[in-house]
């Protein structure tokens, strides 16, 4: 028994000091006095840089911050599907999807996603631009709909210079006639001989005639895929083709394949986009709820740990240093899964440290009422424990529940699928997982180790009397 | 402690908190944000005003009177404003800063928000569909632990008590301080949900292990006992759920103040009607039951 809650302890122990690792921030800055001494000191953390079994593991953690902590710019777009026939819908959401990540990516906005949904008669589009500053810059790259043209490439322009300079080499392409518009659809298949991924294209009538011509008259020329003014895709023409379906080979793998026949497919089927929602929020504001978020935060917390050593004493004592044990496997939990902690995240993480301590207040008033009918401290502290596991483990089902439902992991579309909400609800399910570990785990070991009976020496003493 | 011999008293209590709010829920309703509304919220950071010039509500409406319909000004801090209003797109916005520009000189556009109106009729339907899920979860997973519909239904029915008081509370803090209800504000009340059932399983539990223990005692003896072992325990966890959210409140800034108060209401009635509704709850349908049991009995 003892050895085994010497080893559930060592355990405890070494699980802290890897999530207090994890946890702790890169830079702690220090700056106290101390014995009248001016105590100015930065310690630096280093990240994770090890190799085990041959294998380099570095990873260094960091908390993922929400737009609405951040700053930054959330935007939803409805994407009018009124012209697209129905089997192709699903293609030309997720090319429209492809179309604005690429243009943020361009353009340098870090960790931008892009999302879609569909909800019952609508696709959207969610788009989140993280620390971005300028909205209208923004809405420009993704509320405009995908241009595909096609353009020739003047033999005579195509000199050295068109390969050093960038104006120069735009200027070696002249538009034809040929867009987006004459394109039904690419596709990607493989070539029967090479089995190499190859990219088919499919005009429609209009396209057939045109890109005839233009394959008759310019053999041997380039004919550059351009979308949004950037070249996509430069194939030379072998051939002539009249029936409207072309192949382009060569130097694709898989992947660049699927990803280039999306992007033509933008063009293709290009589906003209409404901004439906913006919100967007300057960097200072965020920074400064945190810094009140975080203050209120450390208060409550510092109330509810002298609350519980008045209302128990040693044991709130005890409860108090699982608080903090939760504390930091929360946070070391956090940057491990890559939580992106939102401002009613942080709200759901203070709430969950008032209800982590739920557990122990039950264990606790559990052990009094043995203690009163009588039993051995040491019994009742274990009595406690095990009776009061039903109760704990049946309510925390309930605030489960709630939190899935909040949460909403299944996508569906009847439910609410907003980032606050969620962001919410996860830091309430991760927080109440955990304090079931440090409530009543972590607790019980502190206990069974650390405390005795001092009420049996007293009661001695005033017998005795 | 003979808890349960005043139950028609703890009826009463949260008859008389729920009926101010019902009342305003009805004549005033809630007063949605744009989540709910659809239009538009804009905060400025007036840097380089100077102390002569007012930032009032009629001069603003006055100079944005082309551009932007308003249907209110607040202030959110030295020389910063929210302005709310209409639906209105980026463009029209960027005319909206350039005449504030052109009147009190350099600003900072802090916060922008625009919601579609058909946004937030659909955020209400997924609310509701939340709501409701999340309840019917619940209460099927009581009904299950407890193996009695009663305590499915009771635990319910404490649970609506509590979202009751929520709502009624800030209808009424909406009619009389503009407090409005928003998308977080949802969050908030299936928290509470979630509030009042835990501590009302807690109860619910007790009730079980001593009818186990003693199973010729009355229901209302045992719940009394259930009650009297369990009230120290409920009212001290709620003591630092309480703490906690009342720091949040206080301190937390604005973004999530109002957020905090509704957990921190969702929170302290979540306990009370753990004890007093949701016990109680269970003889008032014992009662009933008898009742109907007596009467089918005359009638034969």
């Amino acid at each position: 028994m003892r050895n085994k809650t010497i080893r559930v302890f060592l355990l405890i122990a070494l699980l802290t000091t890897v999530s207090l690792y994890i946890a702790l921030p890169k830079k702690i800055s220090l700056n106290f006095k101390l014995f009248n001494q001016q105590v100015e000191q930065e310690i630096e953390i280093p990240p994770l840089d090890v190799t085990i079994l041959g294998r380099r593991i570095q990873k260094d953690f960091e908390l993922k911050k929400g737009l609405d902590i951040q700053g930054g710019i959330e935007v939803v777009l409805r994407a009018d599907m009124g012209e697209i026939a129905d089997e192709d819908r699903e293609t030309a959401i997720e090319s429209a999807r492809e179309v604005i990540l690429r243009r943020v990516d361009l353009f340098g906005i870090n960790e931008p996603t892009v999302t879609t949904s569909k909800t019952t008669n609508e696709y959207r589009l969610l788009v989140d631009l993280p620390g971005v500053s300028d909205p209208n810059q923004a809405l420009q790259l993704v509320g405009t709909t995908a241009q595909l043209d096609f353009r020739l490439q003047n033999p005579e322009l195509a000199t050295a210079e068109a390969t050093s300079s960038a104006i120069a080499f735009f200027n070696q392409f002249e538009m034809t006639e040929l867009t987006g518009k004459q394109l039904k659809r690419a596709l990607v298949q493989f070539d029967p001989q090479t089995n190499e991924p190859v990219i088919a294209l499919e005009f429609d009538e209009e396209g057939r005639e045109i890109f005839a011509a233009i394959t008759q008259e310019n053999v041997g020329e380039v004919l550059a895929i351009f979308l949004d003014s950037y070249p996509l895709a430069m194939p030379r023409i072998n051939t002539p083709i009249l029936d409207g379906r072309a192949v382009m080979t060569g130097g694709f793998d898989l992947e660049g394949a699927k990803q280039t026949a999306i992007q033509l497919n933008a063009g293709a089927l290009p589906i003209p986009i409404e901004i439906i929602e913006q919100r967007q929020l300057g960097a200072s504001l965020g920074q400064e709820a945190v810094e009140k978020s975080v203050r209120a935060g450390l208060i409550g917390i510092g109330l509810v740990m002298v609350f519980m050593i008045m209302l128990y004493g040693w044991k709130g004592l005890i409860a108090d240093l699982a608080l903090i044990i939760y504390g930091v496997l929360t946070v070391a939990i956090y940057k491990v899964l890559g939580v992106t902690l939102t401002l009613p995240g942080i709200a759901g993480m203070l709430l969950t440290i008032g209800m982590a301590v739920d557990a122990n207040i039950l264990i606790f008033e559990r052990m009094k009422e043995e203690l009163r009918l009588g039993k051995a401290w040491k019994r009742a502290m274990e009595l406690g424990f095990g009776r009061a596991w039903d109760s704990i483990k049946d309510a925390n089902v309930a605030t489960i529940m709630t939190a899935l439902v909040l949460i909403n992991p299944l996508d569906f579309n009847f439910l609410n699928t907003s980032g606050m909400v969620r962001g919410f609800g996860l830091t309430l399910l991760i927080g109440v997982l955990i304090s079931l570990f440090t409530g009543v785990v972590v607790t019980r070991t502190f206990m069974r180790l650390f405390l005795r009976d001092t009420s049996y020496k007293k009661n001695m003493r005033s017998k005795s009397k | 402690m003979n808890f349960m011999k005043w139950r028609w008293l703890y009826f009463l209590i949260s008859l008389l908190v729920i009926v101010p709010g019902f009342i305003s829920l009805i004549i005033f309703g809630l007063k949605p944000a744009i989540d709910f509304t659809g239009g538009s919220l804009l905060e400025i950071n007036f840097i380089e005003i100077t102390e002569n010039q007012e930032l009032s509500v009629a001069s603003l409406e006055e100079s944005l009177d082309e551009v932007y319909e308003l249907s209110s000004i607040q202030q959110s801090g030295e020389n910063r404003v929210v302005l709310k209003g209409k639906h209105i797109t980026n463009d029209l916005k960027n005319q909206a800063l350039t005449i504030l520009t052109d009147e009190y000189g350099e600003i900072i556009e802090e916060r922008f928000e625009a919601v579609g109106p058909s946004l937030g009729k659909e955020l209400l339907a997924k609310t509701l569909t939340g709501v409701i899920i999340a309840a019917s979860l619940i209460m099927i997973y009581v009904w299950i632990q407890f193996s009695e519909l009663k305590y499915g239904v009771s635990a319910i029915l404490a649970m609506f008590h509590d979202s009751l008081i929520l709502l009624g509370i800030f209808s009424l803090l909406g009619y009389f301080y503009g407090i409005e209800v928003d998308m977080l504000f949802v969050t908030a009340l299936l928290t509470t949900l979630s509030f009042s059932v835990h501590d009302t399983i807690v109860v619910y539990d007790r009730i079980r292990e001593l009818r186990g223990k003693y199973p010729r005692y009355s229901l209302v003896s045992l719940v009394n006992t259930a009650v009297t072992e369990t009230l120290s325990r409920s009212i001290n966890n709620s003591v630092t759920i309480i703490i906690m959210l009342a720091a949040l409140a206080a301190l937390g800034g604005d973004t999530i103040r109002w957020f905090a108060v509704a957990l921190l209401i969702g929170a302290i009635t979540g306990t009370y009607s753990s004890t007093f509704t949701a016990a109680p709850l269970l003889l008032l349908w014992e009662d009933v039951a008898d009742k109907l049991r007596h009467r089918r009995k005359n009638k034969k």
